[in-house]
């Protein structure tokens, strides 16, 4: 049985069951991510003193990561982009380039991680660690996430071309939604972590 | 976005990507030269969380492509960011609210 609607629009939307699927997903993102922001929030008013983050974290690493992670949203919109000019050779590019941005980012940030720990530095060390390690442990989840998606695309996921294009097209597009999305995350936790 | 966009249309959104990625950039270069002038917390709190929501409007605007949704994935959006703030104000409500003997 054919799943209706994975690239025709819907008639009552206008969109296609995939967009409609990965926007939900994002939403439910956005509340998991928002339960964690809100409990840094209330660690951070409610605690006496707290360390500034560059006092503690590593700011130039965490600069250059930021710019990992924006120039890989750049070559995930290329990717796409290239399937709509119909340059599969272009996509594959762009599309590799998106996945060794990601072990550009998490090599930076095992990097990170090592040093802390070698300095005795646990998420049990204080409060500001301990929603440091879960916020950029939970972000590096995703990222891992959004690569593994990334990789079958550029890999044995992109067999659909030849016999689907736009349907692939769609993949690509909603898969880089999702990287968008962890781009944006990391937008948001590099000053609330790194700078403030 | 994606709606039967032409080739025509695609070599324009292109050029588009290049100039919002420099931007993203600048941004992140402005971000961390403000941290190092030491504002007072509020200050630095108010400049930081701006120009984030700028980097992420421009990402979600244009590589997310949500200036040319439908307007289902608008509602959506709107009820997720209607409850993202109440899960963000409830524990300021608490902390403006003590327990006092």
């Amino acid at each position: 049985m054919e799943i209706p609607y994975t690239v025709a629009e819907r008639p009552d939307t206008g969109l296609n069951n995939g967009k409609i699927g990965i926007w939900l997903f994002l939403a439910s993102e956005v509340m998991l991510f928002g339960a964690l922001f809100a409990t840094y929030l209330m660690m951070r008013t409610g605690a006496v003193t707290w360390p500034r983050g560059d006092s503690i974290l590593n700011v130039p690493l965490a600069t250059i990561n930021t710019v990992v992670l924006i120039s890989s949203s750049v070559t995930m919109v290329m990717a796409w982009a290239s399937l709509k000019r119909n340059d599969f050779g272009k996509f594959r590019l762009f599309m590799g380039l998106t996945v060794l941005a990601g072990f550009g980012f998490l090599g930076i940030k095992y990097v990170e991680y090592t040093t802390k720990f070698h300095h005795g530095l646990f998420p049990s060390t204080n409060t500001f660690l301990a929603i440091y390690f879960t916020l950029t442990g939970l972000h590096g989840l995703h990222v891992i996430g959004g690569m593994a998606i990334n990789a079958y695309l550029w890999g044995p996921g992109s067999k659909l071309w030849k016999t689907n294009p736009e349907h692939f097209t769609n993949r690509v597009e909603n898969s880089g939604l999702f990287w968008h999305f962890v781009d944006l995350v990391w937008i948001f936790l590099f000053p609330i972590l790194y700078l403030l | 976005m994606g709606h039967h966009a032409s080739s025509a249309d695609i070599d324009r959104q292109v050029k588009t990507y290049i100039l919002i990625f420099v931007t993203l950039l600048v941004l992140t270069m402005v971000t961390v030269a403000v941290s190092r002038l030491h504002l007072p917390v509020a200050g630095a709190v108010a400049v930081a969380l701006i120009v984030a929501s700028i980097k992420g409007s421009l990402v979600a605007g244009y590589f997310m492509h949500l200036l040319s949704e439908r307007k289902l994935i608008y509602w959506v959006l709107g009820f997720t960011v209607a409850f993202f703030l109440a899960v963000l104000l409830l524990p300021l409500w608490t902390h403006f609210d003590p327990i006092t003997n």
